[in-house]
């Protein structure tokens, strides 16, 4: 099928933008990314915004840069970008290493980290890979600039706590040390995900010190392995404490089932992959001491 | 309904079209342009039949309104043969059975285009893992991946002599 008609706008700069986008609130109007969710879904009618507004002509929000101990990646810069980005890899590892499991190459080649992550879809890797990161997400509306919170931002699936008239530009990424793993089980490489994990973990060479797990495709929103990274946090893991740290984080998950695995499938992979990210994490962690 | 003046550069030929915003890429090289040999399948971004290169990345032109590549420097499938000399690619193709119904062909030959041009010396595996953004429902991926290889290998060799095409 083909979208439905509406008006388009390409500005060049965030203070024309939020500005069409208040004009424009009657219309429905919405910000186009890379439109590699909203195009699709515009195609099917699922979604009809009367009022576009492409944020492609902004270069400040095309921008990877590093300050101090803060990658921040512009809402504009296309995965692929931010995956072959060696300032991504040095300042998050585990960013870049889910951007490989982001649909394919070619989808990657328009898809935007500022997209994927104000899109909200439930299954998506870069959501709780801000999660696992405590990210922060800039968004600018009429009033100013705001910064919210990753753990706070994400409401619900395909709903997050960007408010009307507002637009994401920039997340922020703390560099964290210790050893960084995302692992995903879909179908088919670059299909859309049963459970995807993503795992940092810092040592002292022994004890974990701190461990941040977060899960996608579980819940309606990514979530945190709390229990899992209580039950890890210091202690020196072992096989039996692993299965022990996974066994409390899956007690506590109930993934909705449908035609792709029921609830019991899913919590199954859930554990085995939360195990697998664990250990590579751990792994990575000690590599690096 | 509104309009806007697109200026694309397929192809190395620079043209200007008056498109509605909801046009997607897919539909104006073909209607408005001619050139039918990007196929349309799933027009939700899954099958890659529509794959087009922008700026020499592949990318879909079904998920992508021509409004959002004013400007951008494309190649499709017909801009692979030079003259009457077939491209590697397409050489390979033909030599090694790659076609089948032929629907998946002109994406599978852009992204693979994509591929050995990032990647000259791209193993096997790389090649199985790169076309997987592609449906093929003749499931030929054998024969697509032998093309591909064999056309990275003569493509990195410089070699310009054609096989099979026109033996």
């Amino acid at each position: 099928m083909k979208p439905p008609p509406f008006h388009y706008a390409a500005p060049t700069s965030v203070a024309e933008a939020v500005a069409l986008l208040g004009e424009h609130a009657d219309d429905d109007a919405r910000a186009l990314a890379g439109g590699q969710s909203l195009v699709p879904l515009m195609n099917f009618r699922l979604a009809q915004p009367g009022y576009l507004i492409d944020l492609r002509r902004i270069e400040e929000l095309t921008r990877i840069r590093t300050d101090g101990d803060v990658l921040s990646i512009g809402a504009m810069v296309r995965l692929s970008r931010a995956e072959h980005s060696p300032e991504v890899a040095l300042g998050a590892p585990l960013l870049a290493e889910a951007l490989g499991y982001v649909a394919h190459p070619p989808i990657r080649n328009s898809g935007t980290v500022g997209g994927s992550i104000a899109h909200a879809d439930p299954a998506a890797e870069l959501p709780a890979v801000a999660l696992a990161l405590d990210a922060e997400l800039v968004v600018v509306g009429p009033q100013g600039a705001r910064t919210i919170a990753a753990a706070d931002f994400f409401v619900g699936p395909f709903t997050t706590a960007i408010g009307a008239g507002e637009i994401l530009t920039e997340v922020r990424f703390p560099r964290r040390d210790g050893g960084q793993a995302f692992v995903e089980f879909a179908r088919t490489h670059g299909n859309f995900a049963l459970v995807g994990v993503a795992s940092v973990i810092e040592t002292d060479g022994d004890a974990v010190t701190r461990a941040a797990i977060a899960l996608s495709g579980v819940a309606p929103v990514p979530v945190r392995a709390a229990a899992a990274e209580r039950a890890l946090t210091g202690t020196v893991p072992d096989d039996a404490s692993i299965r022990a740290a996974v066994d409390a984080a899956v007690a506590g998950l109930s993934p909705s089932g449908d035609a792709h695995g029921s609830t019991e499938t899913r919590t199954d992979i859930a554990r085995s992959y939360l195990r697998r990210g664990i250990e590579l994490a751990l792994t990575r962690a000690q590599d690096r001491r | 309904m509104e309009r806007h003046d697109v200026t694309l550069t397929v192809n190395g030929r620079t043209s200007t079209v008056s498109v509605e915003p909801r046009k997607l890429l897919v539909d104006v090289l073909r209607e408005d342009l001619g050139l039918v040999g990007t196929h349309i399948g799933c027009e939700h971004g899954v099958c890659g039949t529509c794959t087009v290169l922008r700026d020499g990345e592949s990318i879909r032109s079904c998920t992508t309104f021509a409004v959002q590549v004013d400007g951008a420097e494309l190649r499709t499938v017909e801009g692979l043969a030079s003259g009457s000399e077939l491209h590697p690619l397409q050489d390979e193709f033909w030599d090694k059975q790659g076609l089948q119904c032929g629907f998946c062909t002109p994406g599978m030959l852009m992204r693979a285009c994509e591929i050995v041009e990032q990647k000259p010396d791209v193993t096997r595996e790389e090649v199985r893992e790169g076309i997987a953004s592609n449906l093929c429902r003749c499931t030929g991926y054998q024969f697509i991946t032998d093309a591909v290889c064999a056309a990275a290998a003569r493509m990195k060799a410089g070699s310009t002599e054609t096989t099979g095409a026109q033996a």
